[in-house]
């Protein structure tokens, strides 16, 4: 099975099938839909990531498509009760405009802010960042990718200039001698992927997993460090220590490719293994053998995920493993490299095409004159009058309804009351706005807040784009159209930027400025992009179809995409990575004696991010029904707790309340949340609000809590 | 007006708070004088530059640089005038300041032996100490064949160690019964002793040296068992003593070393003193680790960023890490007040474990050899965080309990609830259910369940599953 039509699998009945990916997360696995009368099926299709697996969150995918939960009708919150009402699409539209022009006339057009969401299309990418600088002409627009991938976009950016999850093929992974992944666990967070780590162990290579707790993961790996939460960035120095002092240091590559080895190599020299081992609690002689394998072996392959990333040193932290494998010659050398693997669906493509507060299209910066000009002349405005760069997810989040914070916001496919870090006190601010709109396809606790909800159509009901962890160009495939009273996110922004304007002929010239229509969407986008650092100017819809997805950057039709980065140059002016030096620096917030145990978060493999679709479809909660509070069975037995038993986790910010669930996988100082729920589980009222000062990435990863029994 | 800031060393504290202060807000100037001539390094890797493996290069620190930093290395200061606040070097030049640290360190000991002159050694007989000391002793192995080390300490060994890396024969001299006996028991000293045995290194114990004799060729050292032993250089790792010669000069309070308070001040406002040479609460520090938490107390403290900050010792852990050898030595060795003791001791594998537990909490610890625990037992001892309720799992490594549960050995014994594939849910029952349903192959039975779809991991169990059910059936029909 390939993309394309397939032919009837029943004499007499045809049933519509599509080719499309599953709507989840940044594997993207390929699969088929097809409708048979009412029911939608989902059916696992070869595609070169998946290979015909899906975990059961893509095989249950369909059923929120029909679900009674889903929203069919605008909602629109009653002034004299305070409930959502089913509205009149006319009704909720014409409210938000006379919102949006409240705010924007009494405090200017920065009033109204954005947020979008790492699952969005890139067209809806594309077309929201555009909305958001010239249709709302305000600077304030950021997404919830912030919270995914930011650290490990400014680290990559800083050292290869340019930020590509996987810069080689995923294919790459079953090939390698050595294979190390930094907090990531892909058994549960994308299963699928697991089969290149079980074909690469079969093929004689090293697995080593560097995880505070014995996830899934870490149970298949050859070794395992256990580190103290918020200790990566030590156990990175130590091996580059370690490699340095072997001799494994690739010399003729750091002179041929790369600058600024020195102070890295200066700066390592503190990190002693002994010290690190201290810091950490992982054994000198399992950071030995870790850099041997690394240093030793073939191809190897370094990879981090949220568990490196998701800190207040989250850029440094990815930092220090990448100068680790620029030391060893990775990046450029086939079958090794540097890469992080993505999380959200498309948490690549949400990156690269202005979603974010500093960025245009084609990860062009928007503070770089030319690349203002460049969008502008697409956009058909003047570049003076693009706003400036915005603040990042948390800050705006922190600043909305505040004395100069943004007075109203929009956002599309985000859940912040459940995923923002410190989420009773986002909670709050969303209350604080004079206007909340969110489009959504659930009610979701956020959408629960708002004053107006907008229903949004699913993945199956939508054409477009969405870009891989291996920045691989996929096309999603619409089965069916949207339920009646249902609007696409491209279409609702074409109706509000027609409303917007201040006479017909405004209103028609915005919208086709904001096209409904995806295909003439990504034919803008690839104008946009043309020439950035992300450049689509080559790929067309067709041209996916044909090749099983094109990898950016592809600057022309003719001529190739780009499966593997950096074999010959690195993007900085200079063609050379560029090393920094790091140096590991205490969480934001560390135990004490009121709050003497680390907490951690994390995911579970039934259930995804906010939990706003996972947690209403029945099979996936039956298999992850609730919230649950990892500990281990000495620090449970020393507070008394049963497996089972309520727990209260509090932080100096809020409390979960949650069962206990036992394991001597986790170490005894830490405990872990899964941060799916919402409620009295919500782990994220737990988590501490700190931010990388270079990537804006909160602290999700660590900070103090007490522990008792609720 | 800026505060001027004068440290006086180079070395692993002093380097440390120049860095330490640079990395804070504030207008100052701070004038680092080095007595070597050479930039900050690392002292902990010179006895790895010792045994070849790096060069010098690669034991160079991250020294901090730019605006309100003046370094200066090779510059020895001679004099320290309190009343007019200034600093006087060896060339003469005298510097003013509005705090004064010393971070002089420590110098090694030349034990009052006949044959050696602290002010002139013998060429092949060499101290370990400075990277300067390094090269002599990297010099005189140039060539030659054996080597002796006086001292079974820490150093002394990491020396040893690198010599034998060299390829030299190495012999260790120690007065006491066994090596590294302020760290180790008998019992583990016995154990370190096999294992440089193993790598190369033999141990002399028991035996004093009475003196020595060396010209341009060779060293003798002569032992109080009337013994001698001939090789050609002579390694001295006899100990550090503080160089408190510019604060006993100065008139400060010392005794082994300078005397500090918890904000490392000296019986003088103006003046403090980290590292090495400062004696705080009757301990000398000798270790990195305490220096460079005295830096960061002391640049809170100067700088005003936590006024309140104080020095509070931490119980420190020595680590002896070599190609080979892994030690980890914390708290009381011997002695102290009664608790539980733990040893388990593997001798052909050189491995000794000796943890002492008191109030749940460790106050001594052991590791020698493979202990996979050893990063656990550190961290608790570190912490003081409680030991585990099964003390097996800091002997015999963090593997234990955390094995992911063995397949049952059979199908059968498998209970219905058993879930196989983690990433469809799919439990034993589900699938035997499919089979009853009239899957009759793995693929059918995959079909049914989605069982192996995800990760592909329970691919072998559920072929293990239908091969159970098919046998069972095929006895079933044959009876």
């Amino acid at each position: 099975m390939t993309d394309g039509a397939r032919s009837a699998t029943r004499p007499g009945r045809v049933p519509r099938e599509v080719a499309t990916h599953c709507p989840y997360c940044a594997l993207q696995c390929g699969m088929i839909l097809r409708a048979d009368d009412d029911r939608v099926t989902v059916l696992p299709r070869q595609f070169p990531t998946n290979r015909g697996g899906l975990c059961q969150k893509g095989w249950t995918a369909a059923e929120l498509l029909d679900h009674p939960d889903r929203l069919t009708t605008p909602l629109l919150r009653d002034a004299a009760t305070g409930e959502l009402r089913p509205a009149s699409w006319d009704a909720a539209l014409d409210r938000i405009v006379a919102g949006i022009r409240a705010v924007q006339d009494s405090a200017g057009p920065d009033a109204v802010a954005v947020f979008g969401g790492g699952g969005l299309t890139n067209e809806k990418a594309y077309a929201l960042g555009k909305f958001a600088r010239i249709g709302l002409r305000t600077r304030h627009i950021d997404y919830n990718g912030r919270f995914c991938m930011s650290s490990a976009a400014a680290a990559g950016m800083r050292a290869f200039g340019i930020d590509r999850g996987l810069p080689f093929p995923l294919s790459d992974l079953g090939r390698a001698d050595t294979l190390l992944l930094v907090g990531a666990n892909p058994a549960e967070t994308m299963p699928p992927l697991v089969r290149w780590l079980t074909e690469q162990r079969q093929a004689g290579g090293r697995l080593i997993v560097v995880d505070p707790r014995v996830t899934a993961t870490a149970r298949q790996a050859d070794l395992h460090l256990q580190p103290l939460p918020g200790t990566d960035l030590a156990v990175a120095n130590a091996l580059l220590h370690i490699a340095l002092t072997e001799g494994w240091v690739d010399q003729a590559y750091v002179a041929g490719r790369t600058t600024g080895f020195e102070a890295v190599r200066r700066s390592v020299a503190a990190w002693w293994p002994a010290r690190a081992e201290q810091l950490s609690g992982v054994p000198v002689a399992d950071l030995e053998a870790t850099a041997r394998a690394l240093g030793t072996g073939g191809r190897v392959i370094i990879l981090t995920a949220r568990g490196a990333e998701q800190h207040a040193k989250g850029v440094d932290t990815v930092t220090a493993y990448v100068n680790l494998a620029l030391a060893l010659g990775l990046p450029g050398r086939d079958g090794s490299g540097y890469g992080c693997l993505t999380g959200q669906g498309n948490g690549q493509g949400g990156r690269e095409h202005g979603q974010k507060a500093d960025q245009l299209p084609g990860y062009r910066r928007i503070d770089d004159p030319a690349a203002r000009e460049h969008v502008a002349g697409v956009w058909g405005v003047p570049a003076d009058e693009l706003p400036g760069p915005g603040v990042p997810a948390y800050q705006l989040l922190d600043s909305l309804g505040t004395l100069h914070g943004p007075r109203a916001l929009l956002v599309f496919g985000s859940n912040p009351v459940v995923s923002a870090p410190r989420a009773a006190r986002i909670e709050r601010r969303l209350r604080d706005l004079d206007l909340l709109v969110v489009a959504d396809l659930l009610l979701s606790e956020t959408a629960a807040l708002a004053d107006v909800v907008l229903p949004t159509a699913q993945w199956a009901e939508e054409d477009g784009t969405m870009t891989n962890l291996e920045g691989r160009v996929l096309r999603r495939r619409a089965l069916r159209p949207p339920p009646p009273g249902v609007r696409t996110d491209l279409a609702i922004i074409s109706d509000l930027a027609a409303r917007l304007a201040t006479d017909d002929s405004a209103a028609a010239d915005a919208a086709a400025r904001f096209p409904a229509d995806p295909s003439t969407v990504f034919a803008e986008l690839r104008r946009a992009s043309a020439g950035g650092a992300a450049d689509y100017a080559g790929i067309s819809w067709d041209r996916i179809d044909t090749a099983d997805g094109v990898h950016w950057p592809c600057p022309s039709e003719d001529g190739p995409d780009t499966p593997r980065l950096f074999a010959d140059r690195f993007a900085t002016p200079d063609g050379r990575a560029r090393f920094h030096p790091v140096d590991h620096r205490p969480a934001a917030e560390e135990v004490c004696a009121t709050y003497p145990l680390h907490f951690t978060t994390g995911r579970v493999l039934a259930q995804y991010q906010s939990g706003t679709q996972t947690r209403r479809v029945a099979a996936l909660r039956r298999a992850a029904p609730e919230a649950f509070v990892e500990l281990h069975p000495d620090l449970a037995a020393r507070l008394g707790i049963d497996d089972g038993d309520p727990v209260l986790v509090t932080s100096r910010r809020g409390e979960l309340r949650a069962p206990a669930r036992l394991s001597a996988g986790i170490r005894p100082d830490t405990v872990f949340a899964p941060f799916h729920w919402a409620g009295a589980a919500r782990a994220n009222s737990v988590t501490n609000d700190a931010v990388d000062p270079i990537s804006g990435m909160p602290e999700f990863k660590v900070c103090a809590v007490r522990v008792e029994k609720a | 007006m800026t505060t001027r800031i004068v440290i006086v060393g180079n070395g692993m504290a002093g380097a440390r708070l120049a860095g330490e202060l640079h990395a804070r807000e504030g207008d100052r100037k701070v004038t680092v004088l080095g007595a070597e001539p050479h930039r900050a390094y690392n002292r902990i890797m010179l006895s790895t530059l010792l045994a070849g493996r790096i060069g010098e290069p690669d034991v160079e620190l991250t020294e901090a640089a730019g605006h309100g930093i003046d370094r200066r290395t090779g510059v020895p200061v001679t004099t320290v005038d309190r009343s007019a606040r200034e600093v006087g070097t060896a060339d003469g030049e005298r510097i003013g300041y509005d705090h004064l640290v010393l971070a002089t360190g420590a110098r090694a000991v030349v034990p009052p032996l006949p044959g050696l002159d602290p002010a002139d050694l013998p060429p092949r007989v060499v101290p370990f100490r400075t990277l300067d000391d390094c090269r002599r002793i990297i010099a005189a192995a140039d060539g030659a064949r054996s080597a002796l080390v006086l001292g079974g300490g820490l150093l002394g060994l990491e020396a040893a160690r690198g010599l034998a890396t060299r390829g030299l024969t190495t012999t260790v001299v120690h007065h006491t019964g066994h090596l590294m006996e302020r760290q180790l028991d008998p019992a583990a000293g016995a154990v370190l002793a096999g294992t440089l045995a193993a790598l190369g290194v033999t141990s002399q114990l028991a035996v004093p040296a009475t003196g020595v004799v060396a010209d341009d060729t060779g060293v003798r050292l002569d032992l109080a068992d009337g013994r001698s032993l001939r090789a050609d250089l002579l390694v001295l790792s006899c100990g550090v003593r503080p160089d408190t010669a510019l604060a006993r000069a100065a008139g400060l309070t010392v005794r082994r070393g300078v005397v500090v308070d918890d904000r490392l001040r000296t019986d003088d406002r103006s003046i403090s003193a980290i590292g090495d040479c400062a004696e705080h609460d009757g301990t000398l520090t000798g270790l990195v680790a305490p220096a460079w938490a005295q830096a960061r107390v002391l640049a809170d403290v100067l700088t005003g960023t936590d006024p309140l900050a104080r020095y509070r010792p931490r119980p420190v852990v020595t680590r002896l890490k070599a190609a080979g050898i892994d030690l980890a030595a914390m708290g009381e060795a011997v002695g102290g007040e009664p608790g539980e003791e733990l040893t388990f001791t593997d001798p052909a594998r050189g491995t000794y474990a000796r943890l002492r537990i008191r109030d749940e909490r460790l106050v001594g610890a052991i590791l020698l050899g493979d202990n996979p625990a050893v990063g656990t037992v550190i961290q608790l001892f570190d912490r003081g965080h409680p030991v585990p309720a099964d003390r097996r799992a800091l002997l015999l490594g963090r593997a234990l309990g955390t094995t992911a549960a063995a397949p049952a050995a059979s199908p059968a014994l498998m209970p219905d609830a058993a879930t196989v594939c983690q990433c469809n849910t799919v439990s034993k029952g589900a699938l035997v259910r499919s089979w009853r349903s009239g899957a009759r192959t793995v693929d059918a039975v995959v079909a049914a369940t989605r069982a192996g779809t995800g990760c592909g991991g329970c691919r072998d169990a559920v072929t293990g599953i239908v091969d159970w059910l098919s046998e069972a059936e095929s006895v079933e029909v044959t009876r």
